[in-house]
């Protein structure tokens, strides 16, 4: 068994508004092992972003509050170091890529500038030695020209190739753990398709370990080993990529693979869409949050929350049903 | 033969054409303020009035605005006085030249103090918000509560003449310009502080500042690359502003006889000096007093095209 690089133990966030608290995560745990990818994957609004930024302790607190919970990177507790330590772990050991490259660099200053900060920041070098570094990664993610794109600024990038820069920064010190934050969402297909390439190579070349949040489950089966799938703040199914789609043991899981088009599956059949909404998370959550959109709920449902029950090798879901056979639990 | 006038229209462009660089922002900025014609005539203004009151040092010496011939006094604007002379009969014009390096390094001087508490206050408030944005903007609001006046007379007083003279840029100034300079600076860095605050507020919740902090990017990198630079534009036109505003606030303390003291020439310690002579010699209040308007007055349309031309949502170009 691969070393755990990356170990969260029953994380819960949450924030403080003016109108009540909100339940973000509600007892996360999960693992991360050494060069792997872990695809976290859930409708919007369901605690993903939330949950990697707790692990990084990116959120402001207050209003944010993480309530509690243990996050091991290599055995050490990230919410016991002090935010100095913090400060040389980010981008140091773990780096994020946000969704949106237009609005995550800084529009008046150069690519450059933003692409040597961490170098300078956190390996030390200086200001000559962080260029040619620069270049080099620029380089490395695909950008032509890079030695004379490095002064341009933002805007002089287009939308690809500013989510290229963004992972060039977040892969410049060579960190062991990359948390990649729906970073294709905002880009064309095309386009898509050439960054997921991109971090497949740079995992397979660096040894990374990647955490991808997405809702785009075709994304999921082409490079991640295992998915967490979340809902309303909660782990509800997490499983190997192989299994979730061969045998979806969650009511969830089941109704996203359904609303997904395929080829392979008949036309003239409209996919289906998922009735409701997810529940308010200002409320105290109460029995399966998934429970008022399920078809197979029953009174137990509604009233306790379901644990992740062990239904194959690897293979864990949150739910009283057995949604193969129909059984209760 | 609508095509074929079309393509020998594209073919027209070379790669050159089509490659042009995009405007850099300084080129934008420059490109919007030499359109506003306002801005325009304020900025060689105050060129001028630079050239008039450092040039000027050059062609009069400095013992020169200071030698007083009492036969003199009094004297209507002449060729050998072109603005006359003075109660004591000292040139006008010399004072009202080593009076304009005093008055405009005032005002310099006194918003760089103004914008280094301004935006220390306005930043740490800003970007730490809850507790210590309480505090300090508490701090802010009672000093506004205070009128600038009263406070300029008291500071006046109370620091007054406690300060030795000093050498600077080969000029003795009397200590008086540094507590004027204290003064105004210590008294005026309110609503700088509140922009800087309310900048603050709004870039730090954009995403780049959770990028710049996920790389692991120090708080005080953070604040200063990060934030500052993106502030920057209503920063600079308060601080233009400021500078007209420290320049009167000294004319007005001066005015009072409690700001920079004789023999050192101020344009506000100036129209003091004429205050009995309104009717008697306009001249001794006409000059510097128009000096003190034309400064101001460019400044302020300075900073109004400043204002337009650094604005990032402005379309024209």
């Amino acid at each position: 068994m691969a070393k755990r690089i990356l170990e969260v133990n029953e994380l819960r966030t949450r924030f403080h508004i003016a109108e009540g608290t909100v339940h973000a995560v509600n007892g996360v745990s999960f693992y991360l092992e050494h060069g792997k990818t872990l695809a976290v994957v859930g409708e919007s609004g369901c605690g993903k972003s939330v949950t990697m930024l707790s692990v990084l302790r990116l959120l402001p607190i207050p209003p944010a509050e993480i309530a509690s919970g243990q996050v091991l990177y290599l055995g050490r507790d990230l919410f016991q170091v002090s935010e100095h330590e913090m400060e040389h772990l980010r981008g140091k050991e773990i780096a994020m890529v946000f969704q949106d490259p237009m609005t995550s660099l800084n529009p008046v200053l150069t690519i450059g500038h933003q692409l040597c900060e961490p170098l300078r920041a956190h390996m030390g070098m200086d200001k000559q030695t962080a260029r040619e570094r620069a270049v080099e990664l620029l380089d490395q993610v695909g950008i032509p020209d890079a030695a004379h794109r490095l002064d341009d600024y933002p805007h002089q990038f287009s939308g690809g190739q500013r989510q290229r820069a963004m992972i060039a920064m977040a892969l410049a010190c060579a960190p062991s753990i990359l948390i990649a934050d729906e970073p294709t969402t905002a880009l064309d297909v095309t386009i898509q398709a050439q960054i997921v390439e991109l971090v497949q190579r740079l995992r397979a070349n660096l040894g990374l370990a990647v955490i991808w949040i997405t809702h785009d489950l075709g994304v999921v089966a082409e490079m991640a080993e295992r998915v967490l799938v979340m809902y309303a703040g909660y782990v509800v199914e997490e499983a190997l990529v192989d299994d979730l789609y061969a045998e979806p043991r969650h009511p969830y899981t089941l109704a996203l693979l359904a609303a997904l088009p395929r080829v392979d599956r008949r036309r003239d059949k409209r996919l289906r869409s998922i009735p409701g909404a997810p529940p308010n998370l200002l409320a105290e959550p109460r029995g399966c949050p998934f429970a008022a959109r399920c078809e197979l709920a029953f009174d137990r449902c509604r009233a306790e929350m379901p644990p992740l029950i062990l239904v194959g090798p690897n293979h864990q879901a949150a739910c009283w049903v057995d949604v193969t056979s129909g059984k209760r639990r | 033969m609508e095509t074929t006038r079309q393509a020998s229209h594209v073919a027209t462009l070379l790669p050159d054409e089509l490659d042009t660089p995009p405007f850099s922002l300084g080129q934008l900025v420059w490109r919007r303020f030499r359109r506003h014609k306002m801005a325009m005539f304020g900025a060689v203004v105050m060129i001028l009035l630079f050239v008039y009151s450092f040039g000027g040092s050059l062609v009069f010496p400095e013992s020169y605005a200071n030698f007083a011939d009492t036969s003199l006094r009094l004297s209507l604007p002449s060729a050998q006085h072109p603005f006359g002379t003075d109660t004591i009969g000292r040139d006008v014009m010399a004072r009202t030249i080593y009076g304009g390096q005093i008055s405009l390094f005032i005002g310099m001087l006194a918003v760089l103090i103004e914008c280094i508490i301004g935006i220390t206050v306005g930043a740490l408030a800003g970007y730490y918000g809850g507790f210590v944005d309480s505090i300090l903007m508490r701090i802010t609001e009672a000093m506004l509560n205070i009128p600038e006046i009263f406070l300029l007379i008291v500071m006046a007083k109370f620091f007054g003449g406690e300060i030795p003279e000093i050498d600077l840029f080969g000029r003795t100034f009397s200590g008086s310009v540094v507590v004027i300079v204290l003064i105004i600076g210590l008294t005026s860095w309110m609503y700088l502080a509140r922009i800087v605050r309310a900048q603050f507020l709004s870039v730090k919740e954009n995403d780049f500042i959770l990028a710049a902090r996920a790389t692991g990017t120090s708080t005080r990198e953070i604040i200063f690359r990060h934030i500052l630079p993106n502030s920057i534009a209503p920063i600079i036109v308060s601080a233009t502003l400021g500078i007209a505003n420290a320049i009167l606030a000294e004319a007005y303390i001066s005015f009072l006889g409690l700001g920079v003291q004789p023999p050192t020439a101020t344009w506000g310690n100036m129209l003091d000096g004429a205050n009995n002579y309104l009717e008697s010699a306009p001249w001794l209040w006409f000059f510097p007093g128009l000096l003190i308007l034309m400064t101001v007055l460019s400044i302020n349309f300075l900073g109004d095209g400043l204002r337009d031309a650094l604005d990032p949502h402005s379309r024209a170009v």
